[in-house]
């Protein structure tokens, strides 16, 4: 009994796939739901929306770092180069919550430091709060992003650094950028933490603070060279400033390069199919726990269905929620495995 | 039976903070209110003047008029001192982020009118840092804004002599939440920040600086603690007297005289039983002119209906008389300084002056006023003293008569009459506005209009005093538009802190513990019935940047649970819409204090319902007489909320049940 009215999946799929506005914003809001008709809908949409063309197209990118390193603005610099050639653009900013026991709300704030003055229709935000979810990023912002990937040409995911949101960002992204915050303890931290394995790109903001910004992009230099990653990419540091708009063009110019390089080194594809094993495993887990896992055959055995089925994993996910679901049930057939896309 | 004494000392200059609807209309109210004895004038210019935007723009939309008089070019200007002698008037401008331009057509009209610069005199407000802080009408990055005030300064001390270039302003920072040592120790931190600036400009001789010392005003607030407040007008005097000696060597006492003006506290004016407001009116107005030493020289008194709209000429007229009655009928400028000597008096002066010191050297340890709003240590202050008040006013430890104490009352016959009360701006003044700046732009000679721009941008990059090049806009019929955008061209636009920014790292929360506690139940219910956190999209439509409001709002909804968009000022009605539709909100509120609520109100009703998100709620807050307010509600506005809800929690509470209702939902049981 619910007094929410869900959308039918697929239709919302083939609206979201034209691009049409209203439907992505109604995408992620059922992505975000909760109820348990929600969630059949959700893995029935991502499902329609899955295909092969969801491991080659578009560009995915992580944004992380410290609080006050002015990731937003440095996004909003990116943003007005994308836009500037062309392309579309999807934003999730991640902010942190409050604890619990004060509420667990949130203030989302990038939005305002992201967007820019002038309306445009080429540009799409969503402020999403982590909901101090265990491990960094929420589980919603890796559905949410592949629904963005579907209609945008490129979708940014801007979070907070702490840890193990790095490393869970580099399980979304096809590229990932750091942001550091020159001369501060943050980066030195991170710098020792060795996390810096994980981005591809580096930037050191507020390069007008001159000689604190250059030492410490060449510290950043130092320790990201070092890594055995992959032979061919070369980890770029890059001096920029968001508020003087200095540095941005060849900052930007690096995103494309790393793309092309995963397309043309074969690898774009199978971070992709790693990435979404990664997550459907996640999602799984978020909703019905080890047990749950252990209803569909075990993680080696869903690991195993997922990699036959690495085009659409998303319809091996909804095969398998319904699995569990009807397991859950005593064994009984229920409803929900005759009710894909009712309205 | 007493006479008046002969010898009395002449009384300040009386003004009324007016203007409104046209440069026609606000003619007509000047000339009446000198007629009544005013004997200077004070104008308040509409918002899209204000942010330097022409009444065409799209986010001048419902705010031309509104909240003062639309200046578009010097045609406006002539209208608006119609018959009124420039050489011969003290014209006070409430103008800031585009003073340099209103003083420009000011200075053209009288060069069009034969008169001679030198004999203007009168006060442009021009401090841009409160700006940051609180009233919200900056354009440009604090680097040009310091730059155009001392272009300002340096062009009015050599050629019009007679002219407060500059108003240092402490009045919005106790608005914003200061109390009276943080009043003291930032707007003199200013008053540093201004001179230094003008100083390393190196356009002065270093032997003519103390005329531009002197020149330096200050625009001060006073609240109902009135011995307090005279304190701190003695401890300002002293400080200034001193600063000004040690800090910029300024020898002869004359000149650093701390000149000021006051509008007195509007923030503590109630919506309830508003007649009281007229005792609380004349008791902070004592604090300013008791002390003989430490008086005002220009005042002005809001209305006693404030809190409710927009005065009417007759309640600016009975503001107008308190300060007659207090000049000319009592005794108070037939004595000395009645203060001097009272222990108890400069006692509190000294502790004032104590407290302020050590806040300046704070500051001043953190590289200045400019670093200190930047890394967002001032906002953060105020909004931890603004929140110190609201708690006290929720607890009861701070009394308002009928507002959180004797709320009994007898209907007022003051507000019975059909007006509401209220003035009412012409509603067919925005498209009158736009009219005539259509016709004036084909009515000039565009060859002339592009040149004086070319001039504005070359000197806005080279440096080179922006004054000259601006009053040869003026005369060449420039817009205020086009003058505003040359310059946001060149110089960018800026985005300070928020009270949210600061809001982020401090867990403060108002109120109640168990209602609080009793409050995110019904919050996280609410989520988890609808299938998610409840969303919450808290934005300012039009060019209003009084986000003091939305902020308290934006901080306490997350406090009590929400998940919080928060949008900021200066939004057009459509990307107001577009983000409540990319974020998927369950509420939109928004906040207006302008008085554009109509228009703005139904402009995101309608263009909710055009992304189909008519089901999606819509709350406004603000300065919102009642009539109004049951308009809103008619056209499709859930709640609407005016300054009488001071009790956050009772607003939030109303918000969840509003939520609940257009989700089909039963409203929560009203708390016993």
């Amino acid at each position: 009994m619910t007094p929410v009215n869900l959308p039918d999946p697929e239709q919302l799929a083939v609206r979201i796939m034209r691009g049409e506005r209203a439907a992505v914003a109604s995408g992620l809001n059922l992505l975000d739901n909760k109820l348990a008709e929600a969630r059949n809908r959700s893995a029935s949409l991502l499902a329609s929306l899955s295909g092969e063309r969801w491991l080659n197209d578009g560009h995915l990118i992580g944004v992380t770092g410290p609080p006050g390193a002015g990731k937003s603005s440095l996004v909003s610099a990116m943003i007005r180069e994308w836009r500037l050639s062309g392309r579309t653009v999807g934003v999730l900013a991640v902010d942190p919550s409050s604890r619990p026991e004060l509420g667990g709300g949130a203030l989302l704030g990038d939005r305002i430091r992201i967007k820019n003055s002038s309306h445009d229709e080429g540009l799409f935000i969503r402020s999403l709060a982590n909901r101090n979810q265990l491990g960094g990023v929420a589980t919603e912002v890796w559905p949410m992003s592949w629904l963005m990937l579907a209609c945008f040409d490129i979708v940014v995911i801007e979070t907070v650094g702490v840890g193990q949101t790095e490393i869970d960002i580099a399980e979304i992204g096809d590229t990932v950028c750091y942001v550091a915050q020159p001369a501060s303890g943050d980066t030195i931290q991170y710098l020792k933490s060795g996390i810096i394995e994980i981005p591809d790109i580096f930037a050191v903001n507020k390069s007008d603070l001159g000689a604190p910004a250059r030492k410490t992009a060449s510290e950043i230099g130092r320790s990201a060279s070092r890594q055995d990653r992959r032979e061919d990419w070369d980890y770029p540091v890059c001096l920029v400033s968001a508020t003087m708009n200095t540095g941005i063009k060849p900052f930007h110019d690096h995103f494309d390069r790393h793309r092309k390089f995963l397309a043309n080194a074969g690898l774009l594809d199978k971070l992709r199919i790693r990435h979404q094993s990664a997550w459907v495993m996640r999602l799984l887990k978020e909703e019905f726990g080890t047990f749950g896992l252990e209803l569909a055959g075990g993680q080696t055995q869903i690991g195993q269905r997922l990699s036959e089925n690495r085009f659409n994993q998303f319809e091996e996910y909804e095969r398998m929620r319904k699995h569990i679901l009807s397991r859950f049930f005593f064994g009984k057939p229920t409803e929900q495995s005759n009710q894909k896309g009712a309205s | 039976m007493a006479t008046a004494r002969k010898n009395r000392d002449q009384p300040w200059l009386m003004r009324t903070y007016s203007g409104h609807s046209s440069a026609r209309a606000s003619n007509a109210l000047y000339r009446t209110n000198l007629a009544k004895g005013q004997t200077g004038l004070s104008v308040a210019f509409d918002l899209p003047t204000q942010t330097g935007y022409d009444a065409d723009s799209p986010l001048a939309r419902g705010e031309v008029g509104k909240v003062g008089v639309p200046i578009s070019s010097i045609e406006d200007m002539d209208q608006l001192f119609d018959q009124i002698p420039l050489d011969q008037m003290n014209t006070s401008m409430t103008i800031n982020a585009t003073a340099a331009w209103l003083l420009s057509l000011y200075i053209g009209l009288a060069q069009r009118r034969g008169i001679d610069p030198t004999r203007l005199s009168g006060t442009t407000q021009n401090d841009i840092i409160k700006e940051y802080l609180s009233r919200g009408t900056y354009i440009y990055p604090p680097g040009p804004s310091m730059r155009l005030i001392a272009d300002t300064i340096n062009y009015t001390v050599k050629h019009v002599p007679k002219w407060n270039p500059t108003n240092i302003c402490s009045y919005h920072l106790q608005e914003a939440g200061a109390t009276p040592v943080q009043e003291l120790a930032y707007a003199l931190c200013t008053a540093m920040a201004v001179l230094d600036r003008v100083k390393a400009s190196g356009e002065i001789a270093p032997d003519a600086f103390p005329q531009v010392v002197e020149r330096i005003s200050f625009f001060v607030n006073a609240g109902i603690r009135f011995i307090e407040e005279c304190c701190k007008l003695r401890a300002f005097g002293e400080m200034w007297d001193e600063l000004t000696l040690s800090r910029y060597q300024v020898a002869d006492p004359k000149l650093r005289r701390f000149r000021y003006g006051v509008q007195v506290n509007s923030l503590g004016l109630t919506e309830p039983q508003p007649e009281n407001n007229v005792q609380r009116i004349v008791l902070e107005m004592m604090s300013v002119v008791l002390s003989k030493r430490a008086r005002a020289r220009a005042i002005q008194l809001p209305a006693w209906n404030e809190a409710m709209g927009l005065p009417r000429p007759w309640d600016q007229q009975w503001a107008l008389r308190m300060q007659q009655v207090m000049a000319f009928e009592t005794d108070l400028l037939e004595y000395d300084d009645i203060l001097d000597g009272s222990p108890v008096i400069a006692a509190k002066v000294r502790e004032l002056i104590e407290g302020a010191k050590r806040e300046i050297e704070n500051v001043e340890a953190q590289g200045g006023i400019i670093a200190a709003i930047e890394s967002g240590y001032i906002k953060r202050e105020l909004v931890g003293s603004h929140m110190n008040r609201l708690r006290a006013i929720e607890s009861g430890d701070l009394k308002i008569i009928g507002v959180n104490c004797f709320q009994e009352t007898a209907e007022s016959p003051l507000t019975l009459g059909s007006d509401g009360a209220i003035m009412k701006t012409d509603p067919a003044a925005e498209r009158e506005q736009i009219e005539r700046l259509q016709a004036h732009r084909k009515n000039r000679n565009d060859a002339d209009v592009r040149a004086a721009l070319q001039g504005l941008s070359d000197a806005a990059r080279s440096g080179e005093n922006i004054m000259p090049s601006s009053i040869r806009c003026a005369l060449a019929g420039v817009s205020t538009g086009e003058w505003g955008d040359s310059l946001r061209a060149v110089f960018g636009e800026f985005r300070p802190p928020t009270g949210i920014d600061i809001a982020i790292d401090s867990r403060e929360v108002l109120g109640k513990k168990d209602r609080v506690t009793d409050l995110r139940t019904r919050v996280a219910s609410t989520g988890n019935a609808l299938g998610r956190p409840l969303k919450l999209l808290v934005g300012k439509p039009g060019l209003d940047g009084h986000s003091n409001g939305a902020e308290q709002v934006a901080v306490k909804a997350r406090d009590v649970g929400f998940e919080v968009v928060y949008d900021g000022i200066r939004l057009t009605p459509q990307q107001i819409a577009q983000a409540a539709q990319e974020e998927g909100v369950h509420m939109v509120g928004l906040s207006i204090l302008s008085g554009s609520h109509m228009e703005l109100v139904e402009s995101v009703l309608q263009e909710l319902r055009l992304r189909d998100l008519a089901n999606v709620p819509v709350i406004a807050g603000g300065i919102i007489p009642r009539e109004d307010a049951d308009k809103l509600l008619a056209l499709g506005a859930r709640a609407v909320y005016t300054p009488k809800d001071f009790n956050l929690n009772a607003i939030m509470e109303d918000m969840v049940d509003v939520i609940r209702e257009c989700n089909g939902l039963e409203r929560f049981a009203l708390r016993p």
